[in-house]
């Protein structure tokens, strides 16, 4: 075998492995993703959780996020208009996983106006001015406060209720479910209890079309 | 046409050629190795291992360009990459046996290097296939280096 023939040989070997590896790897870790999942059901949704949508909606897109995580701001419209798409179809059940520092504040402040019937206002407020308070990787709750003015929520009623003891044991809860799913980075979601196979917006398209499509029969 | 002495003999070079061949073979599986472990394991990747990687990701580009046309001043730029690394990995592996202190320990934020993410049959970890990588393709090109004529 000449040099060249050799060398070549040797590339597309390595690079064929490497590729085999990953398929492989890939493969594997989804069926585990799929397992865990099943084998933690109870872990999905919570009585506690805030949700959008028709409770007999078919398809639920349980979606785990951080309210200063860039990604999952600029995946809230995209999954707002897939409910906008098929009306009454989906349902959204949000889970937090505030991993960002300081992100936990803004948590308890979302779960605060929930109490005053306006937490998809407030979210949609703070998701639109995150830039504003996210700070370095970290969220910086003292500059979120005025975003969620006139939206004609009782501030100082706010600021009591973000300190209640079951905000704390919300997101406590929230957590214990992400790491029994084995969810490390935001946004996650799960359709019908299935995760994305990987992470990204046509994934999410084809999980949830496959789900629409199942529930049409 | 006449082959005069100043030709290189083509036997020795084939040697050569080959043992810089088998050098880039290693630093290419490791390189893919690393970037397995790092992008489709998704491992975290601490201090250490970068410095590893920063002298052993170029070995895979340097080396084949000495094989076509064969130049053995290859080994003159690749060699002090290898060493570099070799000794990086055997601080790293000192690191993770404890037999460095804590506190020469370079990585202050992120991952700690003397935490073992892998362990395969009880005492192959990744800094331990470093070394081995880094001491196989100095090893390959030291002999290359006195198996070549000048």
């Amino acid at each position: 075998m000449n040099h060249k023939t050799l060398f070549i040989t040797g590339l597309v070997g390595l690079l064929l492995v490497f590729i085999a590896g990953t398929l492989f790897y890939t493969a594997q870790k989804e069926k585990q993703a799929v397992q865990a999942a099943e084998a933690n059901r109870a872990s999905l949704v919570r009585m506690h959780s805030p949700k959008l949508g028709k409770a007999s909606a078919p398809v639920v897109i349980v979606e785990f996020f951080d309210p200063a995580c860039e990604t999952c701001r600029r995946f809230y419209p995209l999954v707002k208009q897939m409910m906008a798409q098929h009306p009454g179809k989906i349902r959204l059940v949000l889970r937090y996983t505030p991993f960002h520092g300081g992100s936990d504040q803004i948590v308890a402040m979302l779960e605060a106006s929930r109490k005053q019937h306006k937490f998809w206002p407030a979210l949609t407020a703070l998701l639109t001015s995150q830039a504003d308070w996210v700070q370095h990787h970290t969220a910086n709750p003292s500059l979120a406060w005025k975003h969620l003015e006139g939206l004609g929520l009782d501030l100082d009623q706010l600021r009591v209720d973000m300190a209640a003891p079951e905000i704390s044991q919300v997101i406590a809860q929230d957590i214990e479910d992400a790491q029994t799913l084995n969810v490390t980075k935001t946004p996650e979601f799960f359709v019908n209890g299935k995760p994305l196979p990987s992470f990204g917006y046509e994934q999410l398209k084809t999980l949830v079309d496959e789900a629409l499509k199942a529930t049409q029969y | 046409m006449n082959t005069t002495k100043t030709y290189v003999p083509i036997r020795e070079n084939t040697k050569a050629w080959t043992l810089i061949f088998s050098a880039w073979l290693v630093a290419s599986a490791s390189t893919l190795g690393a970037l397995f472990f790092g992008e489709v394991m998704h491992l975290p990747t601490c201090v250490l291992c970068w410095y590893q990687r920063i002298f052993m990701f170029p070995l895979v580009l340097i080396l084949p360009i000495g094989l076509f046309p064969f130049d053995r001043n290859v080994l003159r730029y690749a060699m002090p990459l290898a060493g570099i690394g070799f000794l990086i990995a055997v601080f790293h592996m000192l690191l993770i046996a404890g037999l460095i202190p804590e506190n020469i320990k370079p990585c202050a934020q992120g991952v700690p290097c003397s935490e073992t993410v892998i362990e395969w049959f009880g005492f192959v970890t990744i800094p331990l296939l470093s070394v081995l990588a880094f001491l196989g393709i100095l090893l390959l090109l030291i002999t290359a280096y006195f198996r070549s004529s000048k």
